[in-house]
């Protein structure tokens, strides 16, 4: 298959529509904005539907609906207007509608900088709305992998009938690398996605009362509510299966970098910079951010590593309280931060090694 | 083997069509690694503008460097802000035409200088001063064959045929220009 030169954002939404995506409704923000207006290209060509909703609220609810009805649905924005779409999410996750959504995250809190950052890790991993709902969060770090993840992602939301969120930053989603695409579903593989889901889903049923479907964000009875509850917690507990991680250099490096998304890519570059210099260095970067790669952490040599590096563009730090729960106090952690728009230097990753190297 | 290239200059002098005529090239007609990476603010013709080209036998790990091998500059404003990110013996371009050269306060890299906005105005369209500076840029460099880097302006400008000509001279001088200086 031959490579094309892609944008993340269109590359994310071109995924988007081979995994059999036929409907996104989205809101202008920057910096997302190309994935709707690919999508607004795209859907007509293959049959789907495009909305540009009124708002991020209304957007979000449009998906929760189409996917009710069995779509292959998805929607995106970045930072703030993710906040505004949280109860939509919460609502999806706990009527247990399968539906894909990307966060293209800039600077924040608040509107932030428009420019890349990643101030979303504890939004995106640990509460992306009210009620303690969980979702895989996948976080890519290369064009390539964005549209790897968001292809998957949608098998991932039907077969948990569960929100799946793609955390990418300003910098994948505006960057421009070349791609290798997934095969295009055929028409008749996307009907057959949808018509898998007529169990369940808002497709053909008559309208008595007894043959209805029901898609309800919540129960009444409390006793129905703590069984979904329970029955939801069971299948988060059963994403240990789909953890990715990459681990490269860990064995008997001295210093491991921990970093996902776009400082994981710069990481890796700085273990080449420091293998090539004689300097033992390694990377940890959780591909999956929830489930989170623990595990991982397991196969740093703590007889020789010097410390553990948390990289992220997020100040405070975010991603280094998960570090710090899979280091579990066996070396001391650091961190090199950056924040507001700033994209991570590898000059400053390299000094935060040589830092910890001379201690 | 890697080379860091950022592109700087206004809105609205094609800066990022420069780096993605540059970055396409390179995806199609060779198996090196290729990112493109746009950096704007708010403001569209008139802002600021600049975008980094990164190509690599590797794999790439920065899309944007600390450190640029290569620096094309368009306009004043953008010597000053991005000339102290160019290595030592890194290759500056300059749009001598309203970048003045002894601006330039660096003895320890190597000028390339293009007039293109008056090149640009002589050839009759005032836009093509971005694909007169890529002709310069890979004239000099090599970085990519030349013949690939038309081929993609000629595809890129696919729907809008009458353009070529005027492209193709633009090009050209450009890569003559580029080669005169090596």
């Amino acid at each position: 298959m031959a490579r094309v030169l892609m944008k993340g954002c269109e590359a994310i939404a071109e995924a988007a529509v081979r995994a059999g995506c036929r409907f996104f409704a989205g809101y202008p923000i920057t910096p997302q904005n190309e994935i709707p207006e690919y999508f607004s290209r795209r859907m007509p060509e293959v049959g789907g539907t495009f909305v540009q909703g009124e708002s991020e609220v209304a957007s979000v609810n449009m998906v929760y609906g189409a996917a009710s009805a069995g779509t292959r649905s998805m929607t995106s924005s970045s930072s703030p207007g993710i906040a505004l779409k949280s109860e939509g999410i919460s609502y999806a996750a706990a009527a247990r509608i399968p539906m894909v959504y990307a966060n293209i995250s800039r600077g924040g809190p608040g509107v932030g900088a428009i420019q890349p950052a990643q101030q979303d890790y504890f939004q995106a991993t640990k509460a992306s709305g009210n009620g303690g709902f969980e979702m895989m969060v996948l976080a890519p770090s290369t064009v390539q992998e964005a549209v790897d993840l968001t292809y998957k992602a949608f098998d991932y939301a039907d077969r948990d009938h569960n929100p799946v969120l793609i955390l990418a930053d300003g910098v994948i989603g505006t960057m421009m690398e070349p791609v290798e695409l997934p095969p295009m579903k055929s028409d008749e593989e996307v009907a057959a996605i949808k018509a898998a889901k007529a169990g369940w889903a808002c497709i053909g049923h008559k309208l008595d009362y007894a043959n209805r479907s029901w898609i309800q964000p919540g129960q009444w009875d409390t006793k129905k509510m703590q069984a979904e509850n329970e029955k939801a917690a069971a299948m988060y507990a059963s994403w240990e299966k789909d953890i990715q991680v990459e681990e490269y250099q860990v064995a008997d490096a001295e210093v491991v970098i921990a970093a996902y998304g776009i400082s994981g890519r710069i990481g890796k570059s700085v273990v080449d910079i420091c293998r090539a210099a004689g300097k033992k260095v390694g990377l940890i970067r959780p591909i999956t951010v929830h489930p989170f790669p623990y595990a991982a952490f397991d196969h740093i040599d703590y007889s020789v590593c010097k410390a553990v590096l948390d990289v992220e563009m997020s100040i405070p730090a975010q991603l280094v309280q998960d570090v710090r729960m899979a280091v579990k106090g066996r070396c001391p952690i650091e961190t090199c931060l950056c924040s507001g728009g700033n994209i991570m230097s590898r000059e400053a990753v390299l000094k935060a090694v040589d830092a910890i190297l001379a201690k | 083997m890697e080379t860091n290239l950022c592109v700087a200059g206004f809105g609205g002098q094609g800066v990022m069509t420069l780096g993605k005529f540059l970055a396409d090239a390179t995806c199609n007609a060779t198996d090196k690694n290729v990112t493109f990476f746009p950096s704007y603010g708010a403001e569209q013709r008139g802002g600021t503008a600049n975008c980094f080209v990164v190509i690599s036998d590797g794999m790439i790990g920065a899309p944007l460097g600390d450190v640029m091998d290569d620096l094309i500059v368009m306009n004043g404003p953008s010597l000053a802000k991005f000339l102290p990110t160019l290595k030592q013996g890194g290759r500056l371009f300059i749009n001598s035409s309203i970048v003045d050269e002894k601006e330039v306060n660096r003895s320890d890299v190597k000028l390339i200088k293009a007039p293109v906005t008056e090149m640009a105005l002589e050839m009759g369209n005032a836009k093509v001063l971005n694909v007169i500076m890529l002709g310069v840029y890979i004239g000099y460099t090599e970085v990519v064959p030349a013949e690939v880097v038309w081929q993609t302006i000629e595809h890129k400008l696919g729907s809008k045929p009458k353009l070529l000509p005027l492209n193709k001279q633009a090009f050209e001088k450009g890569l003559e220009l580029g080669r005169s200086q090596k």
